[in-house]
């Protein structure tokens, strides 16, 4: 008699400490100073676009350096619906993720003509043309960009709530509630992109990762897949991008649509936590959070440092940190592997 | 009759690859196809899986005209095919390469999967190495992987392509028996194969290529005595 199990000891009590550790992050503002709420803001957001990247490179294969195109969109979108619709600042964010799906389709139409590095360089050129339209977008600022009005901003929806709840300012409140709303962003995009794996689809996707030809041989539909992860990917992360640009409440081309700060860190975050597995990025945050914080003030040191570090990782680690630790202890705390159980199987019981 | 071609052909420029191919497979059978290095074998596998579409002719699986359908669908229609050099989904398991051909190939639930899934490991005696990741197997363990995956699929017509390729004669002859177990089941087999005494051992029938034409069909005995055969393929001058 066999049986299929993906569950592990590990996994369940990963689920039960990642339940803990959202109640605690929800209750954190009643504790945590401003700039602590600031700095898991930053964290919550990346690990959120390393997850998204995560999803698109490490199980889709498509190696994207143009996501800061639908980070970029997503946010001029919110922009525009406070500004030019005049909605509130939260009402606003899933415009974001609507304008970044909207844009998606004709990314991926021309992108997926092209395979490889080909891919990677077309999407950040899509990325650039995007940049340099929107740079001629004068109702929101043009080049230069422009803030959100202090009206819309000082009334965001439930900041009153929480002004009188923790006795804050109101942008400490507006802190709080853009800290709640990427908590929700990185629980879904976690939660969302683990489910992904534990269904039928997430065999196809790692089937199309390894082999094309051969998973169309066996019935997946690989063309069809790329597009609902290019897609899915992209809504979310202009959602991401229209969150953060909420909590700075100022707008630019060059900072909306940077490669460094939406792009390359995001990859340097999964490629020193581990692609291709959820607790990498998770780990990798944390890791670039750290080396933020210290070398943060050291200039061009900085992104230096970052760079010699991650092609270390690739030369030595190509699985990352979370793969040097799951390799040497055998832990998956987000069990995605299908095991086949029974008598004549190797290990099984 | 499970699968008929009918002038079927292809072209890359001005290469023919596929030069009016005719032949029909009744259901049951084991037919063979051997011809030269780049006679077009592998491409008429393309053609026959959907992997490559034709240019011109027809081609009919069960009846049906499929000469337009994608890969995928005649794969669930029931083609199942293995490559000449194993294209294993390297990051998965053994056990989850069967599990997505069966869950994609057929349609349904992976929980439905999982017997079937062990009956084909056991059959093709991977079973021990069901959780082994794949990229990790010896060559015919990755043999042994496509021919299970390609089972796992379903499929109501096998296509082998080379599946006894560099393997030694024991690993061969454990192989050649698997081949005909499921043969002996009722699937109908079509199998590219240069190593001719494994190939006729199975087989009912041979069909030659040369150039992407088709230049002789019938028994194995009559094929080996057919004087362009042995001038083409074998290089014996008659």
């Amino acid at each position: 008699m066999y049986r299929l199990t993906t569950r592990t000891r590990a996994g369940t009590a990963t689920a039960v400490a990642m339940l803990v550790l959202v109640v605690a992050g929800v209750m954190l503002p009643a504790f945590a100073s401003r700039s602590v709420i600031q700095d898991l803001f930053f964290i919550l957001t990346m690990l959120t676009l390393a997850q998204l990247w995560n999803l698109l490179a490490g199980y889709g294969g498509l190696v994207s350096v143009g996501q800061q195109a639908f980070v970029g969109i997503g946010a001029y979108a919110m922009f525009a619906g406070v500004i030019l619709l005049g909605w509130d600042p939260v009402w606003a964010i899933p415009l974001g993720g609507l304008a970044a799906l909207l844009l998606a389709v004709p990314t991926a139409f021309f992108a997926f003509r092209l395979q490889g590095a080909y891919f990677a360089i077309g999407t950040w050129v899509i990325a650039e043309v995007t940049r340099l339209l929107v740079a001629q977008w004068k109702a929101l600022g043009g080049g230069t960009g422009t803030s959100l009005p202090r009206e819309a901003t000082r009334n965001i929806i439930g900041t009153d709530a929480i002004q009188a709840l923790f006795g804050v300012r109101d942008a400490a409140a507006r802190d709080i509630l853009a800290y709640w709303l990427a908590l929700v962003l990185v629980v879904l995009a976690t939660a969302g992109i683990y489910w992904l794996l534990r269904s039928r689809l997430g065999l196809a996707l790692a089937a199309v990762r390894d082999n094309v030809d051969a998973a169309q041989s066996v019935g997946v539909d690989a063309a069809k897949l790329k597009w609902a992860v290019f897609l899915i990917a992209a809504a979310a992360t202009g959602l991401t991008g229209a969150l953060i640009f909420m909590q700075t409440a100022r707008i630019s081309p060059d900072a909306a649509f940077a490669v460094t700060d939406w792009t390359a860190y995001v990859i340097f975050i999964v490629v020193i936590g581990g692609i291709g597995t959820i607790e990498g990025p998770i780990l990798g945050v944390l890791v670039f959070y750290m080396l933020r914080s210290v070398l943060a003030d050291y200039g061009s040191w900085y992104l230096m440092t970052l760079g010699v570090l991650a092609i270390v990782i690739m030369l030595f680690a190509p699985t990352g940190l979370w793969g040097l630790i799951s390799a040497r202890s055998g832990l998956h705390l987000f069990p995605v592997r299908r095991r086949l159980t029974g008598a004549k199987i190797e290990g099984g019981t | 009759m499970i699968l008929k071609l009918d002038n079927v052909s292809k072209s890359f420029g001005a290469l023919k690859v596929a030069d009016r191919v005719t032949f029909s497979v009744p259901r049951g059978e084991a037919l063979g196809i051997i011809g030269p290095n780049g006679a077009g074998k592998s491409t008429l596998f393309n053609l026959i899986t959907g992997n490559l579409l034709a240019n011109e002719g027809r081609l009919e699986f069960l009846g049906r005209d499929v000469t337009r359908a994608p890969a995928m669908q005649r794969v669930r229609m029931g083609i199942g095919r293995s490559f000449q050099i194993p294209q294993p989904f390297e990051g998965l398991t053994v056990f989850e390469n069967l599990l997505t051909a069966a869950a994609f190939g057929r349609g349904g639930r992976e929980a439905d999967m999982v017997d079937d899934c062990a009956r084909i490991l056991d059959e093709t005696d991977l079973i021990r190495k069901a959780n082994t990741v794949a990229g990790t197997l010896s060559l015919l363990d990755r043999k042994r992987l496509e021919l299970a995956r390609a089972l796992a699929t379903g499929p109501e017509l096998l296509l082998l392509d080379e599946i006894a390729g560099g393997l030694t004669e024991g690993e061969c002859k454990v192989l050649v028996a698997t081949i005909r177990q499921i043969h002996a089941r009722g699937t109908t087999i079509i199998w590219i194969e240069h190593v001719l005494h494994a190939l006729t051992s199975v087989v009912e029938r041979l069909l030659v290529l040369d150039f992407g034409k088709v230049i002789g069909i019938g028994t194995p005995d009559e094929i080996m005595a057919s004087k362009d055969v042995q001038e083409i393929y074998l290089g014996i001058e008659v």
